[in-house]
Order: C-alpha cells, then sequence, then structure tokens
C-alpha cells in the first residue's frame, strides 16, 4: 500500500471509528505505571529502580496488550479495505500511518531502512504520553531507563498475531536528552503455520 | 511450612473461572488493589491540580462531590454520574448506570449464577483504579475520604464516598 493511501486511511478511521480518551488522562496514567514499576522493581541490596527489569516489564506489558490490540486495528480498519500487507514495507507504512495514528493520533516517519529491507526505524516528532515527563534525576534512569517501553511490546504483540516475529526497541529517545525519538523494528522471520510435529 | 505454601499456589494457578480466566487469591486481590487503587490516586491529584486551575475551589464537600460527578467523569469516563445520593453527614453514593470500563463485558449466561458472579468478581478488579481517582480527587480539592465500589448489574457501577469522621 501506498505511504499516502496508508495515510488516508488512518486518519478516516481515527476520525470516525476511534473513540477518544482526554491527552491528560492518557499521559498521567501512563506516567504513574512506571512511576509505580519503579517502586516496585528495585534492586534489594541497593534499594534503586532496577531499570533493566522495568524496561523488561513494560514490554512483557506491551506484549500482552499488542497480542489483543490487533485485533480491534483488524476490526477498524478492515471495512477500509486493507489487503494484507505485500511486504515488510508496507507493513512498515501500516504500523506508522495507520497503527500509531488511529491508537495514539501519532504518525511516526518511517527512516534509515537497511539494505536487506528487513529493519526500519519509526521517528516519533511527537509522542503524547512523554508529555510532562521528566526522568528521575538520579543519574542512571537517563541511561538505563526506556519511558516508553511499552510500545516496543506492543508492536511486537500485534506482528506476532498477524505471522511476524520482530525485533523491536527504542535507540533514541529525546526525555533521556538525545536529539531524536526512534523505534527500530526488524523483521527476524515470517510464522509458518506450523503443524504439530506428529500431525500426518 | 515452605512446601504447603508452594503447593497452595500451585493449585491456585490452575484455578479458572468458567471462562478460562484465572481465579485470584485474596491476598494477590489485596496487592493489586493496592496498587491500582494507589495509581488512581496520583491520576485523580494530578488531574485535579490541572483542571481545577481556574475554577472557584469548592468551598463544601457537597461541592467538590459534584466536581467529580460532572468535570471529573467527563474527563475521564466522558460521560457524567447518573444519581448521587446523601445523607448529609459525610457519605455519597454515586452511580453510573453506564460504566464505561464494565460496558463491553461479558457475562457467561451458560452457568446461570456462576457465570454473573464470576462476571461480577472480574468487573471489580475495574473499580479500584477508579476508586483511586476519586480519593485522589477529593483529595486535591482539600477532602479526605475513603471510597469503596461495588457492581451488583453489570455495567452499573456504585462507588461509596464516605468523609473523614463522618459516620453512617
Amino acid at each position: 500500500m501506498a505511504s499516502s493511501k496508508a495515510a488516508r486511511m488512518g486518519e478516516e478511521v481515527w476520525k470516525t471509528r476511534t473513540e477518544k480518551i482526554n491527552l491528560e488522562v492518557l499521559t498521567l496514567t501512563y506516567g504513574t505505571l512506571v512511576s509505580q514499576l519503579t517502586h516496585d522493581l528495585r534492586d534489594p541490596a541497593t534499594n534503586i529502580p532496577d531499570y533493566a527489569a522495568i524496561n523488561t516489564e513494560l514490554d512483557r506489558m506491551g506484549h500482552s496488550i499488542g497480542l489483543r490490540l490487533i485485533e480491534d486495528f483488524l476490526a477498524k480498519t478492515s471495512s477500509a479495505g486493507p489487503a494484507p500487507c505485500n511486504n515488510f514495507r508496507e507493513t512498515a507504512e501500516m504500523i506508522a500511518k495507520v497503527g500509531f495514528k488511529i491508537f495514539l493520533n501519532v504518525t511516526p516517519r518511517v527512516e534509515n531502512w537497511d539494505k536487506e529491507g528487513r529493519s526500519f526505524g519509526l521517528v516519533f516528532e511527537e509522542m503524547p504520553v512523554s508529555e510532562f515527563v521528566e526522568l528521575p534525576d538520579d543519574g542512571r534512569a537517563q541511561e538505563e531507563l526506556w519511558f516508553l517501553n511499552l510500545f516496543c511490546g506492543v508492536v511486537k504483540g500485534a506482528l506476532e498475531m498477524v505471522q511476524m516475529q520482530v525485533k523491536a526497541e527504542w535507540v533514541s529517545d529525546v526525555l533521556r536528552g538525545d536529539d531524536t525519538t526512534e523505534m527500530r523494528v526488524t523483521l527476524i522471520r515470517y510464522i509458518e503455520d506450523e503443524m504439530p510435529p506428529d500431525d500426518e | 511450612g515452605k512446601a504447603e505454601v508452594k503447593d497452595h499456589k500451585d493449585g491456585e494457578e490452575h484455578a479458572t473461572t468458567s471462562l478460562g480466566f484465572p481465579i485470584m487469591s485474596e491476598e494477590t486481590r489485596e496487592r493489586v488493589f493496592w496498587r491500582l487503587d494507589g495509581m488512581g490516586y496520583r491520576v485523580g491529584q494530578g488531574l485535579v491540580e490541572r483542571f481545577s486551575v481556574n475554577k472557584p475551589r469548592p468551598t463544601t464537600p457537597l461541592e467538590a462531590i459534584k466536581f467529580i460527578c460532572k468535570d471529573l467523569w467527563i474527563l475521564v469516563f466522558r460521560k457524567q454520574i447518573d444519581n448521587l445520593k446523601t445523607n448529609h453527614r459525610g457519605i455519597f453514593v454515586l452511580t453510573d448506570t453506564k460504566f464505561q470500563p464494565l460496558g463491553r463485558m461479558s457475562v457467561d449466561r451458560r452457568t446461570g449464577i456462576r457465570g454473573a458472579e464470576e462476571a461480577l468478581a472480574r468487573a471489580q478488579t475495574y473499580l479500584y483504579f477508579p476508586c483511586g481517582v476519586i480519593r485522589g480527587a477529593l483529595a486535591g480539592l482539600g477532602v479526605e475520604a475513603t471510597v469503596e465500589a461495588s457492581s451488583t448489574e453489570i455495567p452499573t457501577a456504585t462507588f461509596q464516598i464516605k468523609q473523614k469522621g463522618a459516620k453512617a
């Protein structure tokens, strides 16, 4: 699907078929979730938040969300007529211009493709859940915490349900002082319908 | 001893409702409540900070409760509370007859009463966060209170607010 067609579809579904939530309710809730994890997941010896564990937990939560969210995505977009993506480039356009658009009302740019066309970056000019956010000033969060890590899990979980195993991880975040906010998505493999081994 | 506890937990993991959802032990439920209620509290407090700035501050608990029923509820759940009752001695009962988080929940009708009870237990988990939101918002408006919620029929939710020091 061409980029502009995906953009039109995203806009249409966002306008007509998406229930909206107040921005502050969303940002406060997400911020509170991360903050709760920094209380719950601490190194018992030092009592410092274990940011690696927090990243993992956010990713896990997002994965569970993604596994279910894809149903809603397909339901909302099916009558708008998306044929299954023909290649990974089309998948990238659908994630950026339809997926993120209808669930977060943002449209990241698809950039930085690798030569084989198996890996791309999603560059976010804006990220609603990061508004009003400051990372803890403990000298570690800026280096170790990926505040938005839940969204990597969402992308992985959602794609898994449509036969794609991907790696998704943040490579930069303005909250950490980087110039950009970029998620890198890499196709590992297409999941074939696997028969149980003893099924003749 | 320890083995007993473990056995108990293993048993718990396998226990599921008729729809295949895991059944939460009281202990787990308590911990879930603690966290969700606490998170709701922070969100409620934060929302009041942002949205009551340009409004006259409520001068009575009833005015604060009305802010919850109208402004806050619309902000979070996109509708108003349907019914507010008070004994005028610090107890308020808020009823939302179409509470949004319960709006699309299903009840397993095949199992009769059991299915209905399971559905209500499942719904209960979705009331912890809103309880915290109310408590936090009231705290932000200068009213200390405890909040309990229940649902006797999906998608209705009832929130009972007891102002600190109030007698039933």
